[in-house]
């Protein structure tokens, strides 16, 4: 945001009180604080107007495609490090299917990517967009694929340099919004034209530096085209991580407009482009496309995209509380945990794996693990027998006995003495649990 | 608008702190290798020195009660032998350095006396020449005397000893210092105790320039985040020119196999042996964009995808 005074140097100075402020600086210090809206000066200039929107602009623009329940949404990030805030929009993973491969290979790839959806802590994590690519197939072989994207419903990215068959391809999968890759200094003008028809973001690249990249967006922000995404180039990762952290940089730290716009990173087939994607996650490239990738590594990968872009200052909690695992009865065994995401459920999986019914009484530790909050000071004896308590387990069960982590033996006696329960000890690691369970059930 | 592409500098320089010693250095390893020496953030070579590139140690287990049933099938039965399994580090795994360690030391576990354990040590001396860390068994009693004895045994070799704790240091910094050995100073995830414990043992006597910091790896998916932070946090303040933290760091990125995520059977998220390997490289890769110095790694394969990586990372070398 602009100062109060940047702000007031662009009103026009009449004082006439129609804001409701008495003085055009009152009104500006309120602007300023974001309190009152722009709107409430009648007499602003349209270039004062459009001035302030762009100064009060985030540093790096959110971008925005596909379809309103299937959006991919990149930029607007803040910070150059986790640490100091957090990071806001996830890398955009997606992948590539080229009309080199023939239509076959390209509808299975394009089905494998939207198969690769899972559930990890409570959260889906996926590959979020496909893209299509024109190499060596025909126009026509290049516009069956792209139809068929179309239809996954994934957000899609347009792969061709080449501006005819671009808008041939685009007006297929038009409800979609897709992204269009991309403008080079060498099809600039006619790319230019296609993107502002349709008013689909853009991405830029081909450029040899990230100067060249600057000096194109703003051509293409004179033309009227501003929902960009900038391509640095790069062959090492070396490269990669210094166009994208120069780009980051100047944006954030200079604010400096050209350059204020997402990225992406297209990556190959070897094993350094598959990892250079896990650079990309943690390296500043808002969205990451990649040609070809096993399941083993985009497990993993998105896990990290999991971990790189959680808040640091709040750990993903469950709420605390009592569940049922399966239908357990009065009779059933009572198990306790933390209310640490990661936790709940590496335990409640375990537990799943047993087939049998459970009650799992979550305790509240500010969402930190069981080991770091007994550690802390935060998961103990009368915290769990509060909850016990709290969530009236003996009136819900007659069982009168509590299993415990195997980590926190050491609070079996006091735990016994503030509950009068029977404490059972259970394994350490959360993954012996089925054996124990099963065992107690004969 | 004019662009002039925005580099950082720093007044801080990482410490250079080297591992290991050749016959003219009074020892027996073929290399003597060096850490740290950095004065910017992590490959940012656009903008600053990266005089050594990041080391890659495989850790050596002495016994198989801890050693996932995973590397067990993919790694072959020298697993069973630290011998052996040391041997194939250096000659077919591509490890620049050896990470043993003695957890049958244990008294609650096996229990191995300090002889045997020592005659371990000195068998993997002379069976390879590459430098050598050596970490007892974490009771805090049997360590003071094994670690006395394994710093005797291999004087003038410029081990690294680990680990110093906050409330267990003493013996095992008096051993280190003892024979000119290094230190691997463990902290848990928090700056100011990283930055407690290297006063701790500069107070005790320790030279700086021995001194290896291990702000604990957590591994992908296990509170990665928690250590990539305080990784990229302790690297800043180094730089910023906190001479307490200007300490090389360690990152132990073995503990990518104990993730049930990592290793459970699960069709979907393909082959498990696969996806474990590609766990180890990521954390190990994560860590090493956040700022550490040398991790530790098990798994061949996964040393062999991340020693490439590495080398695009520093820009193709
Ligand atoms: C990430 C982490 C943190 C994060 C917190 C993350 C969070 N939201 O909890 C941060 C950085 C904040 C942190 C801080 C600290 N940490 Co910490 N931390 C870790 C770390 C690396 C991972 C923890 C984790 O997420 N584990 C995964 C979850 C799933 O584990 P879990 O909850 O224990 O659950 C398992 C078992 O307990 C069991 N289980 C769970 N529930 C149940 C229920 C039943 C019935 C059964 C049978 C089993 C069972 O199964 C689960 C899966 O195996 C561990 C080391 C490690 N690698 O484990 C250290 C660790 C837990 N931390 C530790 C410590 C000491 C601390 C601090 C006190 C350090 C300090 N002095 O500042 C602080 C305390 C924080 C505070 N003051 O508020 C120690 C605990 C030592 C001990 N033996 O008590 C550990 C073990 C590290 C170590 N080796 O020293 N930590
Ligand atoms: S309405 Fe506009 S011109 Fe009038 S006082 Fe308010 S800001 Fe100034």
């Amino acid at each position: 945001m602009p100062t109060a005074m940047e702000i007031y140097k662009l009103l026009p100075k009449k004082n006439c009180g129609e804001c409701k402020f008495p003085t055009c600086l009152a009104f500006a210090m309120q602007l300023a604080n974001q309190k009152v809206a722009l709107a409430a000066c009648p007499y602003v200039s349209p270039e004062a107007k459009v001035a302030l929107e762009e100064s009060g602009a985030p540093p790096i623009k959110l971008v925005t495609f596909g379809t309103a329940d299937a959006a991919a949404k990149i930029g607007d990030e803040t910070q150059l490090f986790r640490h100091d805030k957090a990071f806001f929009h996830p890398t955009v993973l997606g992948i590539i299917a080229d009309d080199a491969e023939g239509i076959d290979m390209v509808k299975a790839k394009l089905e494998t990517a939207r198969s690769l959806s899972f559930e990890r802590v409570g959260q889906i994590i996926r590959v979020d967009s496909v893209a299509v690519r024109h190499s060596t197939g025909t126009p026509q072989e290049f516009l069956d694929a792209v139809r068929y994207a179309a239809g996954i419903g994934l957000p899609v990215t347009i792969m061709t340099e080449d501006p005819k068959l671009m808008a041939e391809a685009l007006a297929l999968c038009a409800p979609g919004r897709p992204l269009l890759y991309r403008a080079t200094p060498q099809n600039f003008d006619d790319m230019i034209t296609v993107a502002k028809a349709c008013a689909f973001p853009l991405v830029i690249g081909g450029t040899a530096s990230a100067e060249e990249l600057s000096s194109l967006t703003e051509k293409a922000k004179k033309a009227g085209v501003v929902d960009l995404v900038l391509e640095p180039s790069g062959s090492t990762a070396n490269d990669m991580l210094e166009k994208l952290t120069t780009i980051r940089r100047a944006a954030i730290k200079k604010k400096f407009r050209p350059l204020g716009y997402p990225t992406v990173t297209v990556l190959g087939k070897s094993p350094r482009d598959e990892i250079k994607a896990a650079l990309g996650v943690m390296k500043y490239s808002s969205m990451v496309l990649m040609e070809d990738v096993s399941r083993e590594f985009i497990y993993p990968l998105m896990a990290l995209r999991q971990n790189i872009f959680t808040d640091p200052q709040v750990p993903i909690q469950v709420k605390a509380g009592l569940y049922k695992v399966g239908e357990p009865t009065d009779k059933s065994p009572v198990l306790f945990t933390s209310n640490f995401s990661l936790t709940y459920f590496t335990v409640r999986a375990d537990i799943e794996k047993s087939k049998l019914p459970v009650w799992l009484l979550v305790v509240d530790t500010d969402g930190q693990s069981v080991m770091t909050a007994f550690a802390a000071g935060k998961l103990t004896p009368e915290s769990v027998a509060k909850a016990i308590e709290a969530e009236k387990v003996k009136e819900k069960n007659t069982r009168n006995e509590l299993m415990i982590p195997g980590q926190v033996s050491r609070m079996s006696g006091k735990l016994n003495e503030l509950t009068n329960m029977k404490v059972v000890v259970g394994p350490r690691e959360s993954s012996g649990l089925p054996k124990v369970l099963k065992a107690m059930s004969v | 608008m004019a662009f002039e592409v925005p580099k950082e500098k720093f007044q801080g320089r990482i410490r250079e702190v080297a591992i290991g010693a050749t016959k003219e250095q009074g020892g027996t390893r073929s290399v003597r290798l060096v850490l740290g020496g950095s004065n910017g953030l992590p490959f940012h070579r656009f903008e600053s020195e990266m005089p050594h590139k990041p080391l890659v140690a495989m850790d050596v287990v002495d016994t198989m009660r801890v050693v996932p049933d995973q590397l067990v099938s993919s790694m072959g039965p020298v697993v069973k032998d630290p011998v052996e399994w040391a041997r194939k580090c250096e000659s077919e795994w591509g490890a620049d350095v050896l990470l043993l360690r003695l957890l049958s030391a244990n008294p609650d576990e096996e229990n191995r006396p300090v002889e045997e354990c020592v005659s371990l040590v000195q068998k993997v001396l002379k069976s390879v020449s590459l430098p050598l860390i050596v970490y007892g068994c974490g009771s805090e009693e049997k360590d003071a005397k094994l670690m006395e004895a394994v710093s005797n045994a291999a004087k003038g070799e410029k081990l690294f000893l680990g680990q110093a704790e906050e409330k267990a240091y003493k013996s095992i910094t008096a051993a280190a210092m003892a024979n000119g050995h290094g230190i691997v100073a463990f902290s848990n995830l928090d700056i100011n105790l990283a930055k407690q414990m290297n006063i701790l043992l500069l107070d005790f006597g320790m030279k700086p320039e021995n001194i290896i910091m291990d702000p604990l790896m957590a591994a992908l998916g296990m509170g990665l985040e928690y250590s990539y932070s305080v990784i990229e946090r302790l690297r800043q303040s180094a730089l910023s020119g906190d001479p307490v933290l200007q300490m090389p760091m360690l990152c132990d990125c073995s503990c990518a196999w104990t993730v049930p995520d990592a290793v459970e059977e699960s069709l979907d998220k393909g082959r498990s042996e696969l996806r474990g390997q590609n766990w180890e490289k990521i954390t190990a890769y994560s860590a090493l964009v956040a700022g550490a110095d040398m991790v530790v790694m098990r798994h061949p394969k996964a040393v062999a995808g991340l020693k490439d990586a590495l080398a695009d990372l520093m820009g193709g070398v």
